[in-house]
């Protein structure tokens, strides 16, 4: 069954007098469970998609489907209830609350969600020690690496057990090494069952999702399935290259 | 969102920038002290005020006789005896709303122990003009119904005299001499303190009235050569008492409608509520400029809070994000601005019981600590704190997620 479909969804933004067609009648559908990287150019309409399926913003025009629930037409306040039971988000720049302990970030969408403190607590600590933080889970934001704070975003999205996470340039801010380990992180979730969209510029990237989609001047110019690349094969090849890593 | 977490999250971000949020609500904690000090010196002032009246006498009414008129030059209140023992008779019988009535007679002499001297105010009057003054023996006996029967040579001598003829010495059955005439000393009345007009109640010795007329001050036998205190039953009913006594007097005195009174009747019970009238119209006043200061104050916490929505435009993107709503939002800026005023009043407090009490204890006044206003000042900076809050809460509120995510 289909989690996302767009059937010719349209967002037009108005500046001043100029009408900007930021997405021109895409239809896509995401399958359940599937990994899927979305590339193009910057102007190309790719961050408009990444918005309107994270329910931050609406279309203008078109219909959008999440899990069967038309979500295109909903108030703010039901889209921030889907953003919080369905969608777990990760960004280029982290967005980690600032001077915020690891455990408290990923206990804030539980928080929202009303789930009481014991619960919360029990699964924050579960998902930091999922993404291999669990040694860390008092730290603060600004105590970590790009790559230990990015684990721990991708944490707080899948705290609420989403069925969607969307992962806007994830790799953005880090280095190659460290972009495979949260490659690899993306890679598990999407095995155990979660589905994962990745907007990207870099095809290095790309190449670890299973379908690719291009888009291109608002409209969807090329969707293809691949094999994808295994992460975790990679990262082990890292290791071997570096004695001093493989001894730790 | 539980509301405890709420609060929670506000005290953090609060004590994130300590030095901030202190400057922030110094305008409520210098309006809210403010306030508190000011009624607390008001209050302790109407206090001393009501106190000092209390002393004159409970629910008192004066009734001074005539003025004398002698080739156009008029000679005032008290000047003419026109009220006669017959007129006090008739008062204590015919007027319901008094309950005491007495005559005080009034006389300056010299009074003289063994080997001291003292000028003093003497007063010839009956028992009933103790319990219209309320005021109590301290030792010995008061004046008794029997002592102006028989015009006794007893006298009851204030403390002040006391102190200036006896010292430490026990001055009950030592003899007096006034005006050379020896009196037994019975009884030294309790200190009473200061009149409102600063007048020493204790400087003063008592005789029967009856003795009064014979010994020190003849005049008269028909007429009161001094004033009546009258007693009301009630403090609502002096201004009863005070009509009766009039329409009482006008008709013993035969006189015409058109005619002025040969008499004026002071109603001490009126005077004491106009001074706290006045005290009250002052307390309001120090507390309305003070409320004046606390909106200051709120305007102060609606800045801050806007610089903060400001800085924290990325936290809020990303609180949306994982699934905040924009009440959640509201409410988290909304309790910010709540507790940091709330804090600001429980402050502005602890500094107006304090300075109040510094300044009662450098200039003697007497301080009185409201609970009500004090509970009152804290509620009321919340309030300032909430409409305040509200607009910058609401901006928060109403960010779009996307432009608070991308806001550098």
């Amino acid at each position: 069954m289909a989690l996302i479909e767009l059937d010719k969804v349209s967002k037009v933004y108005r500046m001043g007098d100029v009408e900007v067609h930021a997405m021109r009648e895409v239809s896509l559908t995401v399958a359940e469970r599937d990994f899927v990287a979305v590339m193009g150019s910057s102007g190309s309409g790719k961050s408009t998609l990444m918005n309107i399926i994270g329910c931050l913003d609406r279309p203008t025009s078109g219909v959008y489907r999440l899990d069967g629930v038309e979500v295109s037409r909903l108030d703010r306040r039901a889209l921030a209830g889907v953003r919080n039971k369905t969608l777990g988000f990760v960004f280029q720049s982290f967005n980690l609350l600032s001077r915020t302990s690891a455990l408290e970030n990923v206990e804030l969408p539980l928080l929202y969600g009303g789930v009481p403190a014991r619960e919360r607590h029990q699964r924050a600590l579960e998902a930091l020690g999922r993404v291999g933080l669990a040694e860390r889970v008092h730290h603060r934001s600004n105590e970590m690496s790009g790559g230990q704070q990015q684990r721990v975003a991708v944490a707080r999205a899948l705290v609420t057990r989403p069925r969607l996470i969307l992962a806007d340039e994830p790799t953005g801010n880090l280095d190659s090494r460290t972009t495979v380990e949260i490659m690899v992180l993306f890679q598990e979730l999407a095995a155990a069952g979660i589905t994962i969209l990745l907007v990207t510029h870099e095809p290095d990237v790309a190449a670890y999702a299973s379908r690719v989609v291009v888009m291109l001047d608002g409209r969807v110019r090329t969707d293809t399935r691949q094999d994808p690349r295994q992460a975790a094969a990679d990262l082990a090849a890292v290791r071997d290259e570096d004695p001093h890593e493989a001894a730790s | 969102m539980i509301p405890l977490e709420t609060f929670r999250v506000a005290l953090r971000a609060l004590l994130r920038n300590k030095m901030r949020s202190f400057l922030t609500v110094l305008g409520i904690i210098i309006g809210v002290g403010a306030v508190i000090a000011m009624v607390a010196i008001g209050e302790g002032a109407k206090a001393q005020v009501e106190a000092s009246f209390a002393s004159m006498g409970s629910n008192l009414l004066v009734v001074l006789p005539g003025s004398t008129q002698s080739g156009g030059a008029r000679g005032g209140f008290g000047s003419l005896p026109t009220l006669t023992w017959d007129d006090l008779g008739a008062i204590r019988r015919e007027a319901p709303a008094v309950r005491y009535a007495a005559a005080q007679l009034r006389s300056n002499a010299q009074l003289m122990s063994d080997d001291q001297n003292w000028a003093t105010s003497v007063y010839g009057t009956s028992p009933d003009y103790f319990s219209i003054r309320s005021w109590r023996i301290a030792r010995g006996r008061p004046l008794l119904d029997a002592d102006l029967e028989s015009a006794a040579k007893i006298v009851v001598l204030g403390a002040t005299v006391v102190d200036k003829l006896y010292g430490a010495v026990d001055p009950i059955g030592q003899t007096v001499r006034i005006k050379n005439i020896p009196f037994e000393v019975v009884g030294v009345m309790e200190k009473k303190g200061q009149s409102p007009t600063g007048q020493d109640y204790d400087d003063c010795a008592f005789v029967p009235q009856t003795t009064f007329q014979t010994k020190i001050q003849g005049g008269l036998p028909k007429f009161i050569s001094g004033v009546i205190f009258l007693g009301a039953t009630s403090t609502e009913a002096t201004a009863r008492a005070q009509t009766q006594v009039t329409d009482l007097l006008r008709d013993r005195h035969h006189l015409d409608s058109g005619a002025d009174d040969d008499f004026s009747i002071h109603n001490l019970t009126e005077m004491a509520n106009a001074q706290a009238e006045g005290m009250r119209t002052l307390t309001t006043l120090l507390a309305s400029i003070a409320g004046v200061s606390l909106l200051v104050g709120g305007i102060g916490i609606m800045n801050i809070m806007l610089v903060s929505v400001t800085e924290r435009t990325r936290e809020i993107g990303v609180r949306m994000a994982v699934g905040a709503t924009p009440l959640n939002i509201l409410l988290q800026f909304l309790v910010e601005a709540l507790t940091l005023a709330v804090a600001g009043g429980m402050l502005g407090v602890a500094l107006g019981v304090f300075a109040a009490g510094r300044l009662a204890a450098k200039f003697g006044w007497p301080t009185l600590v409201r609970p009500d206003i004090v509970v009152i000042s804290v509620c009321f900076s919340g309030l300032v704190g909430v409409v305040f809050g509200l607009y910058p809460a609401r901006k928060a509120s109403q960010l779009d997620p996307i432009d608070a995510l991308r806001y550098e």
